[in-house]
């Protein structure tokens, strides 16, 4: 399946980023997968498609560019995460599995009573989430609270916080997209999963975002478009945001909604629906699953 | 009996706060000249946010200013505070259990002349409702200063509702300490007793003073934490007099008086007369005269209990 057409803006060195992370990467955002699939297969509930358009970005931010320690979630210094489209948290479980904040074995639990592993997710029952959300459109408002107290302390952590693109129809987004960029908040980083669908279809049809690059300019962000499935242009934009003074940064990243798994990529049915035993084994089959 | 604005001491205890605690912050959208936390923003700009007209990027800024450490004052009119923001409330807010204090100003039907869209008369209905959240409602300026300093002190999700109107101040000179979940008996009586809030403890103290010439004494209870109750004085006064009044500047329904019906019903038989709001939106008036139509003035609560007491 291809992306939407769009010019990225990515403007990666040969040799930017060496084979060997490129890979690891790729060995992670696979395991990553895998887990999401499996997990929402054992809850029969959950959301697959934007869990698996957001992977790659995910893995980029945890494995490679956030400071943090695993072994000590509550470091005074570390750089935080808000995942305001909620619904895609199991790929932030899968994440932490394979970061060890929690043990694989929770995974089969999602969503069930009892579990840490909420359906979206809860800082108080999930170690290493920095803010519970799920309702859509809160996230960029935390991270935009959490980015002023960080300058009000004077030290330079960075706030990462993903949306959804069908999330960037809430009013509340566009009222902190607007606070944001009057703040000058450049330890502010958004990221767009612009996947396209929606629960209930295109998003295009629905109510469409174009020209998104254009409203988040207008809104004094500094924006970049990316391939948000091609590691050299996710570590690219990552970096960029460092690189950015004076305005808050936004991350467009195209992606395909159900990555990685064929019959879920653009496939608007598995937005918020989990695989039946026979799509099941097909899906670990092509994630390239050993068991 | 002298007035003072509730606002106004808000906004002293905010500065107060300021000048010992680098961590806290305040936020308004852009009421703050009505709210009063203008003042705290002239002495403190670094530490003060404007966010705008947007009451519900507010609540999660709020949020996230908490998460990262910051104990946060969040103000609008009470009507937008609860309404206009309340699913941010409950997600960003009260799920997420952070140190967020609203303080709404502009509470109930006495907001006066702006009219219906602009009264607040749902707003502890809102806000009680939700888990870990507290809600107070202090009867004059100086219980106003205590109850800001208490949220201060108390970990946690708090609103706290004020008034437009200046209030008669019943605290002057006064040991009195506010507790949460703790009442003030400030009147003592024998033959029934009245919880109120806000504005509605000075009107029930006139009306009492008006009773007691004819013979019926009544207690007037300064029941500014509505959640959590002060459930053993409910109680024991329930069951002291098997019937009890309750008088609010708020909708009947899910206010005070809500509030101690659900207690007490699953306790003592008890008979509650709900002095409030009748399920109507208000319209634009004087605050007095806004008081008297809706029987709230201290005339109407004595004519209220005359009638039903039968005295």
């Amino acid at each position: 399946m291809y992306l939407s057409n769009f010019t990225s803006d990515a403007k990666v060195e040969k040799g930017a980023y060496s084979e060997e992370l490129i890979e690891k990467l790729k060995r992670k955002a696979r395991k990553v997968r895998i887990e999401i699939v499996k997990s929402i297969y054992k809850a029969q509930s959950g959301h697959p498609g934007g869990s698996l358009s957001a992977t790659d970005i995910l893995v980029a931010l945890f494995f490679y560019k956030m400071h943090f320690h695993p072994k000590d979630l509550h470091w005074k210094d570390r750089d935080l995460f808000v995942l305001s489209k909620g619904h895609g948290v199991p790929a932030l479980y899968g994440v932490f599995s394979e970061l060890g904040i929690i043990k694989e074995e929770e995974l089969s639990h999602l969503r069930q009573v009892g579990s840490i592993l909420q359906g979206h997710p809860d800082r108080l029952k999930t170690p290493g989430i920095e803010a519970s959300t799920g309702s859509l459109g809160q996230g960029l408002s935390i991270a935009l609270g959490m980015a002023l107290s960080i300058r009000l302390n004077k030290s330079n952590r960075k706030v990462y916080v993903m949306m959804g693109d069908g999330e960037m129809q809430e009013g509340q987004i566009w009222e902190a997209m607007l606070k944001a960029g009057n703040e000058k908040l450049d330890n502010l980083v958004g990221i767009i999963d612009y996947n396209g669908i929606q629960l209930d279809g295109m998003v295009k049809k629905i109510d469409d975002l174009a020209p998104l690059k254009d409203k988040c300019k207008a809104f004094k962000w500094e924006t970049v478009e990316i391939d948000g499935h091609n590691f050299d242009e996710i570590l690219w934009a990552l970096d960029e945001a460092d690189k950015n003074k004076g305005k808050p940064f936004m991350i467009i990243a195209h992606t395909i909604k159900g990555k990685g798994v064929s019959f879920m990529e653009n496939n608007p049915a598995f937005h918020g629906k989990a695989p039946n035993e026979e799509q099941y084994k097909q899906a670990l089959k092509e994630l390239g699953a050993t068991e | 009996m002298e007035k003072e604005s509730l606002r106004e001491a808000y906004a002293r205890a905010l500065i107060s706060l300021g000048e010992k605690d680098e961590r806290v912050v305040v936020l308004d959208a852009d009421l703050s000249t009505s709210t009063k936390t203008a003042k705290f923003g002239e002495k403190f700009p670094d530490r003060f946010f404007n966010i705008g007209i947007s009451e519900q990027n507010m609540m999660g800024v709020a949020s996230g200013l908490a998460l990262s450490g910051k104990i946060v004052f969040a103000s609008s009119f009470a009507v937008f505070a609860s309404g206009r923001a309340w699913d941010q409330v409950r997600q960003s807010i009260c799920y997420n259990e952070v140190n967020v204090k609203i303080v709404a100003t502009h509470g109930g039907i006495t907001v006066g002349e702006d009219g219906a869209t602009h009264q607040s008369n749902e707003d502890i209905a809102l806000m009680r409702i939700l888990p870990n959240m507290k809600v107070i409602v202090p009867a004059d300026s100086i219980e106003t200063e205590q109850v800001i300093k208490k949220v201060y002190e108390e970990e946690g999700p708090f609103y706290v509702r004020l008034s437009r109107e200046k209030f008669p101040v019943l605290y002057k000179d006064s040991d009195y300490r506010f507790e949460v979940g703790k009442y003030d008996v400030l009147k003592d009586g024998s033959d029934g007793v009245i919880f109120a809030i806000g504005r509605e403890v000075y009107e029930s103290l006139l009306a009492a003073k008006e009773l007691e010439k004819e013979g019926f004494s009544l207690a007037v209870v300064n029941s500014s934490s509505v959640k959590p109750l002060d459930k053993e004085l409910i109680y024991k006064y329930a069951k002291k007099f098997g019937k009890i009044i309750v008088a609010e500047e708020h909708q009947k329904i899910g206010g005070l008086g809500a509030a101690i019906s659900e207690f007490l019903s699953e306790e003592i038989p008890v008979i509650i007369k709900k002095i409030g709001v009748d399920n109507i939106f208000g319209f634009s008036g004087k605050a007095n005269d806004l008081l008297r139509y809706f029987k709230l003035d201290s005339e109407g609560i004595y004519k209220t209990i005359k009638s039903w007491y039968k005295i």
